[in-house]
């Protein structure tokens, strides 16, 4: 009677045991996740920063703006962490003033190579809008999986730190890109 | 002679660049010269009739805080057109750095042309500047004018060669008359201040102390003090039995200014350091209001060793007390200094300043053509 009992005792200990490395296998992958997304994210910000100066550099704008895109993207590639999120941004005003200039899709009609910059530039946003996206939606996923009683009284993250959502205007909303 | 002016930033915004641009303008016309400004403004806003607008500007973050400039092709062709009707004998563009239309007018030019710089930049701006496109537009210029001392050594470090100083002017006529705010100054006196209220170095605990030493013995005495700070902050200071005497009015328009000056019997500037002028001080010395002020080298020389007004050991509230009680009491003295005031305040008017422009127009012009739309 008493080893029956114990037997029972000791299976469903070890059922606990194999769910909760389970759960905290399932928390690492998530965090992989996370990680992989936000590489992902860093290189579509990384490869619109460099289309971006691409087309600052080009001869194809005014020097004014020419100047005005240039000094956006230089201070996102030299911003720390902290304010990665708000140079961001302002690379995406600075971009969106430049292709909402009256008369810019007309002017660079026809011009040797000009439409094709300008679709780099289109296509790198549009990836950063994506990848943010997606980013963000593991990184919601992870922290309710983080919040769960479970994962907190067994501490089953470890010490993966704690994802958090990146917040920036990525919209350029000239009707080509994402809007 | 024919002088096309570019302003980087919109017209319709206030702005020291902008006033500087307007105040030059004014001046180089009134020696006979013809002026065209053109700058950011809305078609349908009036605008002074030598103002040429290139169209709404647009507010874009430039280092990082948001700036109204122009650019793109709109901008670019209101440029072009402005220089190919112009027929200017010289090009005069302000902050030609600032990607908006001074530098614009510069890439589209060829002639002479000259350039202002008002602001010391830091470096990171200048690393632009490194920029061919930049760099090409920069070359054309033909002669460079720095408004201050900072301007003209970070302009020489960061882009070499050299640049004549000349400081903005006053506009001695706009301050010369106003009407005094509705009851000042009033009988028992009054003691003016303009400036940044929690700014130490602009000098304000050092009136407040000198008013608490003033106030008791001089019933009507009051203060009136304009800027921009936190006025119930300042007036805490103040011995509650006085507080009523002294009106603190934040931030006021440029023409409120004025009549602050017109609205005191003496006008004080305690600053502790850091001008490199005093704009403000000449400004109520172009208002002919007698002036105490600290001795700091900047006040010493503006107000010519203190012929053009009191001066004080700077950051002494009993000397600031006993100089304007000095002047408070003796209306013969303050006649005096304000006379003294106004002749003294003559040579920084912008009728001078724009004489010393012009004659760097006259340098730049020498053996080059007119200005032209670039092939």
């Amino acid at each position: 009677m008493t080893w029956t009992l114990i037997v029972i005792a000791l299976f469903v200990v070890l059922l606990f045991v194999v769910y909760v490395s389970w759960r905290a296998g399932r928390l690492d992958r998530m965090h992989n996740r996370v990680e992989a997304a936000r590489t992902s994210l860093d290189l579509a910000m990384v490869r619109r920063s460099s289309s971006a100066y691409e087309l600052a550099s080009s001869g194809l704008l005014d020097p004014a703006n020419s100047v005005l895109l240039a000094s956006a993207v230089r201070r996102a590639k030299d911003a720390d962490q902290a304010e990665r999120d708000l140079a961001e941004s302002d690379l995406t005003r600075a971009l969106r003033a430049t292709f909402s200039q009256p008369g810019f899709r007309t002017e660079l009609d026809g011009v040797d190579g000009a439409t094709e910059l300008v679709a780099e530039v289109d296509a790198a946003a549009q990836q950063v809008f994506i990848a943010r996206k997606f980013y963000n939606d593991v990184a919601a996923r992870t922290m309710d999986a983080r919040r769960r009683p479970l994962a907190r009284v067994f501490r089953l993250s470890g010490n993966a730190p704690q994802p958090e959502f990146f917040e920036m205007d990525d919209s350029l909303g000239n009707g080509s890109g994402p809007g | 002679m024919r002088i096309g002016i570019a302003c980087p930033y919109s017209w319709d915004v206030p702005g020291g660049v902008q006033q500087h641009i307007r105040d030059l303008a004014e001046a180089l016309i009134g020696l006979g010269h013809e002026v065209s400004v053109i700058a950011p403004a809305d078609d349908d806003k009036p605008l002074p009739d030598y103002v040429v607008p290139a169209g709404k500007a647009m507010p874009v973050p430039y280092n990082g805080s948001v700036a109204r400039l122009a650019f793109g092709p709109l901008s670019v062709s209101r440029v072009r057109r402005w220089v190919k009707d112009g027929n200017f004998d010289v090009l005069h563009v302000h902050e030609p750095a600032v990607p908006s239309l001074s530098l614009l007018a510069c890439w589209v030019a060829t002639g002479p042309i000259v350039a202002t710089v008002h602001t010391a930049m830091p470096r990171s701006r200048w690393l632009l500047a490194a920029q061919p496109v930049l760099r090409s537009a920069l070359e054309k210029i033909n002669g460079r004018i720095a408004v201050s001392e900072a301007a003209r050594t970070t302009l020489v470090e960061h882009l070499g060669g050299d640049a004549v100083l000349i400081p903005n002017g006053v506009a001695t006529k706009r301050y010369r008359h106003a009407e005094p705010l509705t009851g000042w100054p009033g009988q028992g006196g009054a003691i003016g201040f303009l400036g940044r209220m929690d700014e130490p170095r602009k000098g304000l605990p050092v009136l407040l102390k000198a008013f608490e030493i003033l106030a008791p013995e001089r019933d009507g005495l009051r203060l009136l003090i304009a800027g921009p700070g936190d006025a119930d902050e300042q007036s805490q200071k103040l011995p509650a039995g006085i507080r009523d005497r002294a009106l603190f009015l934040g931030e006021v328009t440029e023409e409120d200014k004025i009549r602050v000056l017109h609205s005191v019997d003496v006008f004080c500037s305690p600053n502790t350091g850091g001008e490199s002028f005093g704009i403000v001080t000449a400004e109520a010395m172009a208002a002919g209001v007698p002036i105490v002020a600290s001795d700091i080298d900047a006040f010493r020389q503006v107000l010519r060793g203190g012929r053009a007004g009191e001066l004080f050991a700077a950051g002494d509230p009993a000397a600031l007390a006993a100089a304007a009680a000095r002047l408070l009491d003796d209306p013969a003295r303050r006649a005096e200094l304000s006379v003294a005031a106004l002749a003294a305040v003559a040579s920084y008017d912008w009728e001078v300043v724009a004489r010393d422009v012009a004659s760097v127009y006259e340098t730049v012009v020498l053996g080059r053509p007119i200005v032209e739309v670039a092939q």
